[in-house]
């Protein structure tokens, strides 16, 4: 099954189409705590993750964390350590393991898992308050998370 | 520290002393109970900036008051089928200081643990044949903002053991469950971070003495159900709704977290 979804979408991406067969949330290949494959096969864009990380409605990372790359949106959080050199202390498939699953990597944090579906109590629907219905999923796409990786991995 | 444009911050040692008289405990050692969480307990007012903390300094700043007035109004107003107003049984307002501050209570006739509002609506089913208020809404929040407001400058005190205990163990599981789908606890936010900026808000240990809260976001006076409620949504969870069992042990167990801080409602916040 997981070479199956790396050909096809080597494949795919070899055909120059933008948007691959994704790997389900489900689905993610683990190999000793990280995550070495790219989630779409296609290549993750650094300006785009910098939105994924800057933007309330998206990953709104700067909620937690302060960017130095990142200084022209205002209010960075500090509840989570600076992102500054994490392309540095990280590998690709380390960061995209924090990203898909941050309790794989830190037991307990309070860092959200942004690319997992199951396990929650009481999940809503978005802020709405209410009960999550069948629109649910994770809290970014697999491209986004891609993106995010790309991004973090100019910060060195 | 965070990015230059985050909002100002409140000078560490102010001390909040109302209308030049009210001394009020912002600060002061944790209970017991806490076991080590905490070194000392904190006042939501010590997070805010010097012009909201400003603005609870004196009653004629402090929007929340305009309630305050309005319910001594509703006090002294009859109501129901047996014709009586609260004042008939209570006389002043001022006779009901000390009140506020040992809420939520175990209720002996009722075999269960009483808000302010549940008590209040009691009060109003039982005794004076009228409609019970809903949680959080009409004239729930005025009313419990005037018993505050007499009660203030006194520490808060509620009861943990004999027949609370039940209650306040399952406010306490509540507290520490990491609910929704970005997994927070409430202590995640409270106890492992006040004093922290998230985004552009500034964590404070998530008390409850200054309640009612008049929020300068939505400018009116709000229970704590209510703000409970959203900080539960802001978890991306499904909530509980204000007046559930779930938020009555909640405010039972976050009230004790804050016994020793002083009665500070209706108090001003962002
Ligand atoms: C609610 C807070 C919170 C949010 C939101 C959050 N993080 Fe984190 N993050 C943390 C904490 C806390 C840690 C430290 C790990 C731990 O818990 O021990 C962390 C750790 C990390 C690390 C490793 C830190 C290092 O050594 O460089 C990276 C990378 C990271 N986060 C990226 C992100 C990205 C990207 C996002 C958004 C898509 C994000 N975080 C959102 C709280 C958060
Ligand atoms: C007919 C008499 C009567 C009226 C009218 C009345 N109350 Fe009461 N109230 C009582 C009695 C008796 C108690 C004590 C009940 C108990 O301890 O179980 C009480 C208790 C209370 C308490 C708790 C006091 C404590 O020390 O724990 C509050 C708060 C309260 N009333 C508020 C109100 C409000 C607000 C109104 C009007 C909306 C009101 N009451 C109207 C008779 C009345
Ligand atoms: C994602 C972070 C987060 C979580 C989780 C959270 N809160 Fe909050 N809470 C806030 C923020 C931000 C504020 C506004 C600033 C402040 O006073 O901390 C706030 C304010 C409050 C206040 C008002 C404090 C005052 O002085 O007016 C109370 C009470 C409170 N929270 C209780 C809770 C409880 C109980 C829970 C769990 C059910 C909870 N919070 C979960 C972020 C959070």
């Amino acid at each position: 099954m997981k070479r199956r979804v790396f050909t096809l979408v080597l494949w795919v991406a070899g055909l120059g189409v933008a948007h691959a067969d994704t790997v389900a949330p489900g689905d993610v290949v683990w190999q000793d705590g990280t995550i070495p494959q790219s989630l779409t096969g296609v290549a993750g864009d650094p300006a785009e993750g910098a939105k994924v990380l800057s933007s309330k409605s998206i990953g709104n990372c700067i909620a937690c964390h302060e960017v130095t790359a990142l200084a022209d949106v205002p209010f960075h959080g500090e509840v989570g350590p600076l992102l500054d050199g994490a392309g540095d202390r990280w590998t690709e498939a380390e960061l995209r393991a924090i990203l898909v699953n941050s309790k794989e990597v830190f037991p307990d944090s309070v860092m959200p898992s942004f690319y997992r579906v199951d396990g929650f109590i009481r999940p809503g629907k978005a802020y709405t308050g209410k009960a999550a219905d069948d629109t649910f999923g994770p809290l970014l796409t697999a491209q986004q998370i891609e993106d995010a990786v790309a991004f973090l991995m100019t910060l060195d | 520290a965070a990015l230059a444009a985050a909002p100002a911050l409140a000078d560490e040692n102010a001390e909040l002393i109302i209308n030049g008289e009210i001394e009020i405990v912002t600060r002061t050692a944790a209970p017991a109970h806490l076991d080590g969480a905490f070194d000392e307990i904190l006042s939501g007012w010590r997070f805010r900036s010097d012009e909201t903390q400003s603005m609870e300094m004196d009653d004629f700043d402090n929007p929340g008051m305009i309630w305050v007035d309005a319910a001594r109004e509703v006090w002294a107003t009859p109501d129901g089928s047996e014709g009586k107003a609260c004042a008939d049984c209570h006389g002043a307002p001022e006779d009901m200081a000390g009140v506020r501050p040992v809420y939520p209570k175990w209720n002996e006739t009722a075999g269960e643990v009483f808000t302010l509002q549940m008590m209040m609506n009691d009060c109003r089913v039982n005794r004076m044949g009228a409609e019970p208020w809903g949680t959080d809404k009409g004239q729930s929040i005025p009313m419990e903002a005037l018993l505050a407001s007499v009660s203030r400058g006194m520490p808060m005190d509620v009861a943990i053991d004999g027949p609370a205990a039940e209650t306040w163990e399952m406010g306490r599981e509540l507290y520490y469950t990491r609910f929704g789908q970005l997994e927070l606890s409430c202590a995640s936010c409270h106890e492992d971070n006040y004093g922290n900026m998230i985004r552009a808000d500034h964590l404070s240990q998530g008390q409850t003495n200054g309640f009612p809260t008049y929020r300068l976001k939505n400018t009116k006076l709000n229970g704590v159900h209510s703000r409970f409620k959203g900080c539960v949504r802001d978890t991306r969870a499904e909530t509980f709704n204000p007046g559930s069992p779930e938020f009555v042990a909640l405010e039972l167990y976050v009230a004790s977290r804050g016994n020793g801080l002083s009665v500070e409602g209706p108090s001003v916040r962002n």
